[in-house]
């Protein structure tokens, strides 16, 4: 390990945080109340249910894998969550979340026990969630109850903050301890590095790539849950491209795809920077120079990706050179 | 050979041959040339997506970004038959200007995403899912985001019209995938694709141009997803930059990982893409054809996906 080498991974590691900051300073210095309680109220609730399922992704890219059902997981989930509102809060949180956890299960046992790459297997969960959604939903959104409470989860405040906020908070900070100060955290990351490694060193690999699954089925169930309860009904065919966008938002945070190493932390920063982006364009909007449709948030989203990327390449010295270092291919399987 | 070898091998062939059993016996009008063009032509649009994305996963890569590069084809091209950007005198002229111009954009956009993945060793899930984000976004700001409609018949013969009965898409579609069949079997270029897949190094090692073989690769499937853009359109009389091509990326990779290509790269079969799209498509058919919801045909639709691959894995293992 050269110097250049470390100086380039603390730079991809905290560039995210150092970009955030910096876009943010450049809203605060640009529009009048772009630091106003509202605004980040706002910015902090809308995106609470992203920052949920990239939360689980996070974990399963860590491994090395990849989770694509997580949007379709976290609408199967609202659905589910939306027909037990009328019984009151906790019980539409439950049925959520157990909806997810068990969409998680499967995702863990497919990928464990029939050993079908990551990719595979959770593609097939994607489709089944979408088709199990619209048959629960009978093809359309599920109103929630609004005497019971429920709503309070996406739509309520607590101690002046946004309850779905709140739990994603919660979430990330029980994830940073989970995957910083517990063994099985560390055994998280030692599986993406080398998993036959892992493996030979005697760590339970199967049970904790399980474990990883489950949690990112978790994690879509409270988002699920957050976002029947922001948008007062299940919807069977939200969460479209969500997969992608939390895909996007862990790289942008800085954990590298092959796995073995990454952030809770820096995700968290990935989700708000992808978030604020789309703020500054509203803001951009409002100040009337230039009008740049909602068309744009995408465009820009992936140019910020593309540059994101770029960057990690040339600091972490991947680019291609004529001398033949070890080749980094995609491998998001088991062996 | 063994059972599960077998099965691994030619799983996905009884399994389709199973299904038209199946709907010989059970589904009403089936064998009719009705049945076979609606089939063809839903499936078609997968198969030639799928055939690029063959291409790419044989090198072991993915291409994320098939759907966004379909709509920005299928936006781009009514935007110049329709003379909205300049006018040319005869409408043939403007036609096949539209055609060249979408699918070289569609073919440049796919080199630049193998440019991302040789040259700064990107991953592809990642360098793909740029342009997957961003072309949905270029083909909404492109149309600003409106419907484009149009009737223009000179166009519309690939994806409406139709030769001694069969569909013109479906003609384009048996073209593709016989040369590139040929091409991953028969030439220099298709053994360097495998190559790359098999063992990278290795390939680079015995002087195969790794890096060349990549882009191609991606502008091939950027190509192909140009093509199928247009025949979207074409059917559709319309063109809608918020919905062509959505979730083709899926499809596609599904078609190739049931018609018995390896995800890790180094061995590929564009025919298996092929048998693969139309059991997804027929198993669809069938289910919807004796009265199933569409949303209980998606659960079938994954459930045969894990275990086409798992019973290929079995077969591997053994």
């Amino acid at each position: 390990m050269n110097a250049r080498f470390q100086t380039g991974n603390v730079l991809a590691t905290y560039g995210v945080v150092f970009t955030l900051i910096a876009v943010i300073l450049f809203g605060y210095l640009r529009y009048d109340n772009f630091l106003g309680s509202f605004n980040i109220l706002s910015v902090l609730r809308y995106n609470s249910m992203f920052a949920m399922v990239s939360l689980g992704m996070c974990f399963v890219i860590m491994t090395g894998g990849i989770d694509l059902s997580v949007g379709s997981v976290a609408a199967l989930c609202s659905v589910v969550a939306a027909y037990a509102s009328p019984y009151g809060l906790v019980p539409g949180l439950t049925a959520g979340l157990a909806a997810g956890l068990i969409a998680g299960t499967l995702n863990g046992l497919i990928v464990t026990r029939l050993r079908i790459m990551p990719f595979i297997a959770t593609l097939g969960t994607m489709l089944a969630a979408s088709g199990t959604a619209l048959l629960l939903a009978q093809n359309q959104s599920v109103s929630v109850s609004y005497e019971s409470g429920f709503v309070d989860l996406g739509q309520g405040n607590l101690l002046g903050l946004p309850v779905p906020a709140l739990i994603a908070a919660a979430a990330y900070f029980l994830g940073s301890v989970f995957l910083n100060l517990t063994s099985t955290g560390r055994t998280v990351l030692a599986i993406g590095g080398n998993e036959d490694a892992a493996r030979l060193m005697g760590l339970p690999v199967a049970r904790v790539t399980f474990l990883v699954y489950l949690v990112s089925g978790g994690c879509a169930g409270l988002a699920g849950v957050i976002l029947a309860a922001q948008f007062g009904a299940g919807q069977p065919i939200e969460g479209v491209g969500w997969e992608l966008f939390a895909i996007a938002a862990v790289v942008v945070g800085g954990t590298l795809l092959t796995g073995g190493a990454g952030s809770v932390a820096t995700t968290l920063a990935g989700v708000l920077l992808l978030g604020v982006l789309f703020t500054i364009l509203n803001f951009e909007n409002g100040k009337g120079w230039i009008t740049l449709s909602a068309y744009w948030q995408s465009v820009i989203r992936g140019v910020f990706l593309l540059a994101v990327v770029l960057l990690q390449a040339k600091l972490t010295g991947r680019v291609e050179t004529q001398d033949l270092e070890p080749v980094s291919n995609v491998d998001v399987g088991p062996k | 050979m063994s059972g599960g070898v077998f099965l691994s091998r030619y799983g996905t062939v009884l399994a389709l041959l199973a299904l038209i059993a199946f709907n010989l016996a059970v589904t009403p009008n089936f064998a009719t040339l009705q049945t076979l063009n609606v089939n063809l032509t839903q499936v078609c649009t997968i198969v030639i997506v799928g055939v690029g994305m063959t291409l790419v996963i044989a090198t072991g890569g993915i291409d994320l970004s098939v759907g966004s590069l379909m709509a920005i084809s299928g936006a781009l091209a009514p935007m110049i038959f329709m003379g909205k950007l300049f006018e040319l005198g005869s409408i043939y002229a403007s036609v096949a200007l539209a055609i060249i111009v979408a699918i070289t954009a569609a073919t440049l956009l796919g080199a630049f995403n193998g440019w991302l993945i040789a040259r700064f060793r990107i991953q592809p899930i990642v360098a793909t899912l740029v342009l997957f984000i961003a072309g949905r976004g270029i083909a909404q700001v492109m149309t600003n985001g409106n419907l484009q409609v149009f009737k223009v018949p000179e166009f519309q013969v690939i994806g409406l019209g139709r030769v001694f009965g069969l569909p013109v898409q479906v003609i384009v579609m048996t073209l593709i995938v016989v040369v590139a069949a040929w091409v991953l079997r028969r030439t220099i270029f298709g053994r360097q694709v495998l190559a790359v897949g098999g063992n990278e190094r290795a390939a680079r090692l015995s002087g195969i141009p790794t890096s060349r073989i990549k882009i191609a690769v991606y502008a091939i499937s950027g190509a192909l997803a140009g093509v199928a853009g247009l025949i979207v359109i074409a059917i559709n009389s319309a063109s809608d930059a918020n919905l062509v091509g959505m979730g083709m990326e899926l499809d596609a990779i599904a078609a190739v990982a049931v018609g018995g290509t390896l995800l890790t790269g180094g061995r590929a079969t564009i025919i298996g893409t092929l048998i693969g799209a139309l059991t997804i498509q027929l198993v669809r058919y069938t289910l919807l054809a004796n009265g199933v919801p569409d949303a209980a045909a998606l659960v079938v639709k994954a459930a045969i996906i894990i275990v086409a691959v798992w019973l290929q894995q079995r077969g591997q293992a053994i």
